[in-house]
Order: structure tokens, then sequence, then C-alpha cells
């Protein structure tokens, strides 16, 4: 069966909305892989489980309150905010406990122990809240919009706002206060950072604290958009985000945000067109090509990502 | 002010410094010369807590600094401008020196202080939003003698502020290294430059291989000839 031009322009603002939606979940989550990449050169392969945690995390505290009588709106809201402090001591006691004996190995070594408390954390997980799929109970209302030909549910219009909120308030922070100073000194040149006097133990913490917040946000959008969660759903989240801060240039916030975005646009695009220009011969379900081929891409041509400073060890 | 006893350092086996003793008073500038090599650079690593070292004792104001954390050494009053300046290029020059003043507080003395490096350096004035990574090298180490002064620090360690400037430059931030030296600083100087490094001081003592083999007051070793052969190209 063809399908018209004419039906796939229409569908085009669509996409593209589905776009936004999962590359400002990507955004965030590739906002605590650069942070921690920008300050100590680590690719922290453990950040997706933290997010997978942050929404298990508010699938229980939710569904307890919720069980207890509480409305389902503030039930969420607490679920979310404990997922966000215990997403964020987990972050903290990965680094202290995991990278921090590390600091001074060879680059290898942490990276290796990365992708092995990437494992302990999804084994926790399946421990802890098994092996079956859950479902993430309703926060918002299912109120639809429409506009420009598109589609879009509350919780997407949030999802979008939310992140747009986290990221201008990360912005804020890392260019307009002190401690975002001293992070930015500390990726630098660490060693003349604490010459100045900044504690590079707690400057790192905060980095890590900080991404796995983001996290915790990230995985109770996952949670509400898609309505399921597994222990291992943040694995692939993971390696896509991590791809979205390589597009943007790791190391680089700004390029973690529109390489978020961007790859969301680019999954949303080519799973709505994969039929048409395959003659149908593979479908939507082959999604997860885009963002793999683009890291493929971008590591041949250009390493350094979008926005990233010359090819250098560090950015 | 400054006491170092016996210091030694050393790297993988190597001794880069074989325990040696000298010390900075109150008001003093105070220069380290030598060869490439001997150890220098190591020795103030070493004062300011940026490399461990093998034994001997460092005080300061009566102090013992020797276990304190690297980032608390600037606490204590000892304001190091490293080798090769060391700015955070992609901060704005503003920026550079909020990061030297970054344990203090008190907004309306930072501004001060602020104007009064712009006073020393009125280049760094004309340049203060702009990324100190495009910075000329001159007006890099402009920016790291500025940036250790806005700590208000007790003491001043000053690692080849000559190093790969054009002359003209050199003796401009010597100018500004004597000035704030006869504004009270107490100065710890390491220079290749010698004869500049001997100009500028009071006492000097002579590194080499990691040994003080010579020290005195800079005047006399400027005519002394020893000095004058090994560092002086006579």
């Amino acid at each position: 069966m063809d399908i018209s031009l004419h039906q796939l322009l229409q569908q085009f603002p669509q996409q593209v909305v589905n776009g936004l939606v999962q590359g400002s979940i990507y955004a965030l989550v590739a906002l605590g892989y650069t942070m921690v990449y920008g300050i100590m050169g680590l690719i922290n392969f453990a950040h997706g489980e933290v997010v997978m945690i942050g929404t298990l995390v508010a699938i229980t505290v939710t569904g307890l309150l919720a069980a207890a009588g509480m409305p389902v709106g503030i039930a969420g809201l607490c679920g979310l905010v404990i997922s966000i402090l215990s997403c964020m001591a987990i972050g903290w006691s990965l680094e202290r406990v995991a990278y921090r004996p590390l600091r001074g190995s060879p680059r290898l070594t942490p990276l290796i122990t990365a992708i092995g408390m990437s494992i302990v954390l999804q084994n926790l997980a399946m421990i802890l809240w098994g092996r079956n799929y859950m479902t993430f109970p309703p926060l918002l209302p299912k109120v639809n919009f429409e506009f420009a030909g598109a589609y879009f549910t509350l919780v997407q219009v949030v999802i979008v706002l939310l992140s747009a909120l986290m990221m201008s308030g990360l912005v804020l922070l890392v260019y307009r206060t002190k401690l975002g100073m001293a992070m930015r000194a500390t990726a630098q040149n660490p060693e003349v950072a604490s010459l100045m006097g900044v504690n590079i133990n707690r400057v790192i913490s905060a980095a890590f604290v900080i991404g796995s917040a983001l996290a915790a946000v990230a995985g109770v959008m996952v949670g509400s958009y898609y309505e399921v969660a597994h222990y291992q759903m943040g694995f692939v989240l993971g390696l896509k985000a991590f791809t979205a801060a390589v597009l943007g240039g790791i190391g680089n916030l700004v390029g973690a945000m529109v390489g978020g975005i961007l790859l969301g646009l680019i999954e949303a695009l080519g799973a709505g067109y994969i039929g048409y220009f395959t003659g149908d011969f593979l479908g939507s379900h082959y999604q997860d090509i885009f963002a793999f081929a683009v890291l493929i891409v971008v590591l041949m041509f250009k390493p350094s990502g979008l926005f990233g400073e010359k090819t250098g060890d560090r950015a | 002010m400054l006491e170092v006893t016996g210091l030694r350092v050393a790297y993988g086996g190597i001794q880069a410094v074989r325990s040696i003793t000298f010390h900075v008073n109150e008001g003093e500038t105070v220069a380290l010369i030598g060869a490439n090599g001997a150890g220098k650079t190591t020795t103030l690593k070493a004062i300011s807590r940026m490399i461990g070292i093998a034994g001997g004792d460092v005080h300061f104001c009566g102090e013992k600094i020797v276990g304190i954390a690297p980032h608390d050494i600037i606490r204590k009053g000892i304001a190091l401008v490293p080798e090769g300046r060391g700015v955070f290029p992609r901060l704005t020059v503003l920026e550079n020196l909020r990061m030297g003043a970054f344990l203090r507080d008190d907004k309306d003395g930072i501004a001060a202080d602020t104007e009064r490096m712009y006073g020393y350096f009125p280049r760094l004035k004309e340049r203060a939003d702009q990324l100190a990574g495009t910075l000329s090298g001159g007006e890099q180490q402009m920016l790291a003698i500025a940036r250790a002064l806005m700590s208000r620090p007790k003491m001043l360690l000053l690692d080849e502020p000559s190093m790969g400037l054009a002359p003209i430059m050199v003796q401009k931030i010597f100018e500004v290294v004597r000035n704030v030296a006869a504004a009270g600083m107490t100065i710890l100087l390491i220079e290749q430059n010698a004869k500049l490094a001997l100009e500028s001081s009071q006492r000097a003592y002579v590194l080499e291989s990691g040994e003080i083999t010579l020290n005195g007051e800079s005047a006399a070793l400027l005519h002394d000839p020893k000095v004058r052969a090994a560092y002086l190209g006579e």
C-alpha cells in the first residue's frame, strides 16, 4: 500500500511534537553525562540506571501514597520529590564509593567501573522491584490539545515545559552562581582551581548530585509518558542520552541540550518515515537504529560534536 | 614568615629536591634562582601542596602547613601564581579575578580590589569581559598575578613570571611585582632570569640539582663571580 506524499507531510507536525517530547527527556539525561565528563573526563555509564531507579522509586512511592488515600496528583508530586532525593543520594554515593578511589588511575579503569556499577544498579533494581513490567500510575488528567495538525497530551506539554524550566535553571546555576563558576573553573584546570580554594571533591560531588536530580526528573517523565517501567529500561535510554551528549559535543552543556532535542527529532522523524522510504520493508520498530547511526556518524566525522571544542582529551 | 626545613621531594625514586632549608621574612622579596630542572618549581609546588613531599617541614606564620589540603593553602594566606600562568581560558577576565576571591564573601571589598587590580593592569580593565584564553601571554601573566592578589594573601609565590614573554612585557610585570612588594607584600620569586630576579629581591638562594648551593643578599650575589659565571652569562 502506498501512502501519498500529502499524507506524509500531514504527519510531519505530529512527528515533530513526538520528537520534541522524547528529545527533552534525552536532553535532561544527557546533561548528567556531560557535566560529569566536563569536570572529570569520565563517562558515567551508570547514569542511565539512575534514571531507571528514579522511575521505579516514583512508582513505588506514588503507589503507596495513593493506596493510603492521597489524591493521585499530590501522591505523584511526593513521588517525584522522593525520587529526586533518592537519585541524588545514589549519584553522590556512586562517586564516593566507585569513582573517587580511582581518581588518578588510567582512564579505562573508571570507565570499566562505570559499566560495572551499571550492572550492579540494574541487578539491585531487579531484586527490589522484580523482573516484571510495572505500570506507572497516570499522574495527570488525560487532556488532549491540537495545534497545527498535531495532537498532544497534557503529559507531553508538561514534559517539554518542565525540561525547559530545569535546563534554564541549570544554565543559571552554572553561569550565574559561585558554585557554577567553580564548576567551570574546575573543568578547565582542576589544579589551579584548588589553588583558589575550591574543594575539587565538593565540585565533583555537586556535578553528580545535580546530574542525578535531572535524571530522576527524566525518569518520572519517561514513566508517565510511556506508563510502564522496568529494571532494564535505563540501559538503552542511557546509551541514547550519551549519544545526544556526544552529538552536541560531550562536556558542553548547551551541546547536551541541543543534542538531546535533535536526537529526539531525528528518531521521531526517522521512525515516522522509514516505512515510506523503504517501501514498508522496515517499520517504525527500527526506531533505535537512528540514534546509533547518529552516534557512529558523529564519531566518524566530527568526534568533538556540534558544540565541542577542538578534539582534545577533555572538553 | 615562611620556613622551609629539610624539604625533600621525590618523583618515582628520583630526588628532585634534596633537603633544602630556607626562609622568607615578612615583607621581604626572596628569589630562588637556578637552571632549568634545578627543582625550583617543584619546591613551590611542594609548599603549595600541589605535590606531596618525601620529608622535611614547611611552616607558615609559625603554623605547620605540610599536612593540609591543597585548597586550604590559600586560606592560610599563601597565593601561588603558577608556572605557565594557569588562567581559566574559558572564563572571562573578570570571572578569573572573582575566582581569585573565591573564598571571600565581602562584595564591596572584592569590587574595590578588582578596581585596584585594574589600576595595576589597565589592560585587564579593557578586556574584563573577554575570555582569558584570548589574551596574549603577557596579559595572561598580568591576570594570573592579579587573580592571586584578589585573595588578599599574606604571601605571594611567583613561578617564572617572565617565562615566554617579550622583554617589554617582562619590564611591565616586574614593575608591578616591585610595586606590590613596596606596598608590604612578602614574595617568594622563582626565576630563570637571574639578573632580573636578583635586581627585584633583597635576598636570594641558588638552587642546583635540588640543593641550595649559595645564598645571601641579592646585591652581593649579583657581584659574586660564581653566580655571574653560572647564571649571568659571563
